[in-house]
């Protein structure tokens, strides 16, 4: 079900401005990656490249290849509604539909395409509300809406939404910079059971969640504010972290800058 | 397309067939042909060949794209469809008031008109012009913002500095319901007024309902513009002891001057054009009276109505040149109002 | 400042009358330039007041002498005789075409100022939405007399052709119509009030649509929405409050237009069941037609029929603010 995604030579562009340049790496299924790096480095940019959320922003361009086990997202003919469907995204602010019940904010995703029965959609949002690990405490207000929850539950609400359709990957932009420290914790227990069945990118800006829940680590960089991002290396989490192999990486990581 | 349909040897989740980038372009092109083409056959008029064509652009897009890409990216299209056919249809008529009042107007609009007034020339003759329009309109107007500009700017500088509870309450509301008063209502209210001073019209009545109409809307936009400086200013300024009125005086207000000169000079425009509370108070006249304070006087709007009564080709023509001058003033003050916002808009601190 | 503190046993000295003065100072009341100005601004609210409370006062005065002489019914006598005696007027065409001539330009005008409105926040291209928006808002500006000059030469010659296809097709309903009269009928009013108010309800309608946030939009894209979808699921919920006040404010200006409609009605004292011929009247048209041969009890008879009016744009202008309001609660619980 997870897919594999597959970068090669990936260029994004604001307008003319190159927000990140020719980045080339291999995103496993059924795995967590994690992107770090410093502010404006483009790792939020780079994730938005992957479910052609980018070239939503005005000016928003890509160059290069995206593969979606062997198909490419930019290629001819492919539809952006399609693949943002096949790769879903959990924001960095949680944002529920405020004018939709929980129930209904689960089922958004579904009811766009329709042909389900309402035992069905019922099933699925069951499903999907117990896998973001959000059952237990919602089942009894399924009607209320969604904005009445608290931050962390918001987010977890989100997470489901997006699973609901059953995505091949899931894109986390900085998912718990918004939360406090329990509501991270739930989310990170989440992304850990999420793993056996999505593919799951994760941009983060704290390095001790990146070791906690990635199984591979990408760090990003830049080398000067106006200059395009890269990608300085991707790694086993336990390599990057304990004995990275450039330089650059070590000193971000122990605190030497950024 | 069948191309690539023929290329692509699986099923992909990712690829739904889609329609080329041009096809909404064709169907325009063949729906705007076939209308002309049963149009032209039945005799029907340009506006219905619009139509036609419109209705037949939906319904092709429709099911084409429902055959080819599916039902919801067909719902998307006739969505885009229809905002673009809405928005062309609007630009319809827009297009033509403007159009038509430069082109009827410019017939007769020049120094002569501009320097003339109705005195000697009957409605169904040639000639004449809106001077004494122009004096009455500026002198209405002008007095109309002598009264209401200082009383809504002042009322802003309660609300916004100064009011809190029952009262400021009630004023923020009731300036609310005074911006929806018809303008016809505030010409009657001078007139009950008048009726029981037993008064003769003149151009002050008239500019008394102006002003009743030019107040909301000078309390909203101050308000508004006040609201824009921030309170660290007022603080540092009260900081170094200087009394409130003074901080208002000297630094609120010079802030936001420009935003509120901007929004006395958009009502100073709204009220040029009004013409039922003129029609009930002012009167209208043909010749030309300096005084406001005395006597029917004529006002720009009033005249354009006044001529397309009369009702035949000269006074017309007058109406549209009358128009005209009148859309240049509301239209030229709306532009220097806007330039002087984005001149002097205030710098927020975000 | 010193009897208050006096009322208490205890005499404090010194700090407490200064802790007033400061109080008193802060809110700016004491010193005389404070005082003067204070006295200024809110003079300025309170004239207000007096203007809203006089309006009311002298229109209902000057209303209550008419009907006390009026022999027939207010509400439902179809005519408006004041120059005779015993005089009859009646108020029921005048609200009837005000009410349905007002509904025509909202079922024409709002769909099409909303879906302008989406056009020039979702689907034009930049470069182009910057510059009608602005266009927009220049036309807004242009006096009601100018629409109603152009709707008496312009619009009322054009509606020959659809006036004959809705009558051929629809005229078995009754309401379509059409005896080849001129067609200044209620129905041109509504079409020509819908072109009036439509570019004040699009660019309120804008401004809503813009204020929906980006991370609502991006929820539904990243489910795979298509960009209908988009704004079926975030930007139409968002900004339907908004919808609904601006156009209370569109009907406002429907409700009370005089000159438009003076100019394109050919009106007379009759309800008419087909909206196609010529007929019937609105408040406003027949205050501005009626006025110059009214005699003072007919001007009278025209203040109370004013006195309506300006009730009912009060009631849709209170329910427009009553939906701001609630809107603003509803988002700031969001917050």
């Amino acid at each position: 079900m997870a897919k594999r995604i597959d970068v090669s030579g990936l260029t994004a562009f604001y307008g003319s401005h190159k927000a990140i340049e020719d980045i080339s790496m291999t995103v496993e299924p059924r795995s967590v990656t994690a992107f770090i790096g410093p502010s404006g480095c483009g790792k939020s940019t780079f994730l938005r490249t992957l479910n052609r959320m980018h070239e939503v922003t005005s000016g928003g361009r890509v160059e290069g290849k995206v593969l979606l086990d062997d198909e490419d997202l930019y290629g001819p003919g492919i539809d952006p509604v399609a693949v943002r469907r096949e790769v879903g995204m959990v924001f960095q602010r949680p944002n529920p539909f405020p004018t939709m019940s929980i129930f209904d904010n689960v089922a958004a995703g579904l009811r766009l395409n329709g042909g389900y029965k309402k035992s069905e959609l019922g099933d699925i949002v069951e499903k999907s509300l117990k896998g973001a690990n959000l059952w237990n405490e919602v089942k009894d207000r399924l009607n209320k809406p969604g904005s009445g929850l608290s931050g962390g539950q918001q987010q977890r609400l989100c997470i489901a939404r997006a699973i609901a359709v059953e995505p091949k990957v899931l894109l986390m932009d900085e998912p718990c910079s918004a939360l406090d420290p329990i509501s991270t914790l739930a989310i990170e227990d989440l992304i850990g059971e999420l793993k056996e069945r999505f593919t799951i990118v994760i941009v983060t800006h704290n390095m001790q969640q990146a070791a906690r829940v990635s199984d591979r680590t990408a760090f990003f960089n830049l080398a000067a504010v106006g200059q395009p991002g890269k990608l300085i290396e991707i790694d086993d989490t336990e390599r990057i972290f304990s004995n990275p192999s450039v330089q650059a990486t070590e000193d971000y990581i122990s605190g030497r800058f950024g | 397309m069948s191309n690539a349909v023929i290329a692509e040897k699986r099923p992909s989740t990712l690829r739904g067939a889609s329609l080329p980038k041009w096809s909404p372009w064709a169907i325009a092109a063949g729906s705007v042909a076939v209308a002309v083409a049963v149009g032209a056959g039945t005799g029907l008029t340009k506006v219905q060949w619009g139509l036609i064509s419109g209705l037949l652009f939906l319904a092709a897009t429709y099911g084409i794209a429902a055959k080819v890409e599916g039902r919801r990216q067909a719902k998307d299209r006739i969505a885009t469809g229809l905002v673009w056919v809405a928005f062309l249809v609007a630009l319809v008529p827009l297009i033509s008031l403007v159009w038509v009042t430069v082109v009827r107007g410019i017939k007769v609009l020049d120094v002569y008109f501009l320097t003339h007034s109705m005195g000697l020339v009957a409605d169904s003759q040639p000639g004449g012009g809106i001077y004494h329009a122009i004096i009455g309109s500026l002198e209405q107007v002008g007095l109309a913002t002598l009264i209401a500009a200082p009383i809504g700017v002042l009322t802003a500088i309660y609300l916004v500095e100064y009011g809190r509870g029952r009262l400021a309450q009630a004023v923020t509301f009731f300036v609310d319901v005074m911006t929806g008063v018809p303008s016809i209502v505030a010409g009657l209210f001078i007139l009950s007024l008048m009726l029981i001073f037993d008064m003769q019209p003149f151009g002050f009545a008239g500019s008394m309902a102006l002003a009743i109409l030019m107040m909301p809307v000078v309390v909203r936009s101050t308000e508004e513009m006040l609201k824009l400086v921030p309170n660290e200013l007022r603080e540092a300024s009260l900081a170094l002891g200087v009394p409130k009125w003074r901080t208002i005086l000297k630094v609120v207000l010079p802030t936001s001057i420009g935003g509120i000169t901007t929004g006395i000079m958009l009502a100073v425009a709204r009220i040029a054009g009004e013409t039922a509370p003129v029609l009930l108070l002012v009167f209208g006249n043909r010749f030309i009276n300096n005084n406001p304070f005395e006597g029917p006087q004529q006002s720009l709007p009033l005249y354009v109505y006044q001529q397309y009564a009369a009702g035949n080709e000269y006074a017309y023509d007058r109406a549209w040149a009358a128009s005209l001058a009148l859309i240049a003033f509301v239209m030229i003050l709306n532009l220097v109002a806007r330039a002087i916002a984005r001149w002097k808009a205030p710098k927020t601190g975000r | 400042m010193d009897t208050s503190t006096q009322i208490t046993d205890a005499p404090p000295p010194v700090p407490q009358p200064n802790l007033a003065e400061l109080k008193r100072n802060a809110r700016g009341a004491t010193r005389p330039g404070d005082r003067i100005f204070l006295g200024l601004s809110r003079g300025s609210g309170i004239f207000l007041l007096v203007i809203m409370a006089a309006i009311a006062v002298f229109l209902t005065y000057r209303a209550s002498l008419a009907l006390s002489k009026n022999h027939g019914n207010f509400l439902t006598t179809f005519e408006w005789n004041t120059n005779v005696t015993p005089p009859s007027f009646g108020i029921a065409v005048l609200a009837f075409g005000t009410v349905v001539s007002s509904i025509i330009a909202m079922v024409l005008a709002v769909p099409v100022a909303v879906a302008i409105a989406l056009f020039l926040t979702h689907y034009a291209p930049r470069r182009l939405a910057g510059p009608i928006a602005y266009v927009v808002d220049l036309l807004a500006a242009v006096p009601s007399i100018v629409y109603g000059l152009w709707g008496a030469l312009i619009l009322v010659p054009h509606m020959t052709g659809l006036f004959g296809w809705l009558n051929d097709f629809f005229g078995w309903t009754g309401i379509f119509s059409w005896d080849q009269g001129a067609p200044r009928s209620l129905l041109t009013v509504g079409i020509l009030l819908a072109i009036m108010i439509l570019p004040i309800i699009t660019n309120v309608s804008r401004e809503v649509f813009r204020q929906v946030p980006q991370m609502h939009e991006e929820a539904a894209l990243a489910l795979g929405a298509t960009r209908w979808e988009v704004i079926r699921m975030s930007v139409l919920p968002f900004g339907r409050s908004g919808v609904i006040s601006a156009s209370m404010l569109g009907l406002g200006r429907a409700l009370g237009e005089t000159m438009a409609v003076a100019t394109v009605l050919s009106p007379d004292f009759l309800i008419h069941g087909s909206l196609l011929n010529p007929g019937g009247g609105t408040f406003a048209q027949n205050i501005a037609s009626k006025f110059s041969e009214a005699t003072e009890f007919g001007r009278d008879a025209l203040i109370a029929s004013g006195l309506v009016l300006f009730v009912i744009t009060l009631v849709v202008n209170g329910a427009a603010r009553m939906i701001i309001a609630r809107r603003k609660e509803y988002s700031g619980a969001n917050a």
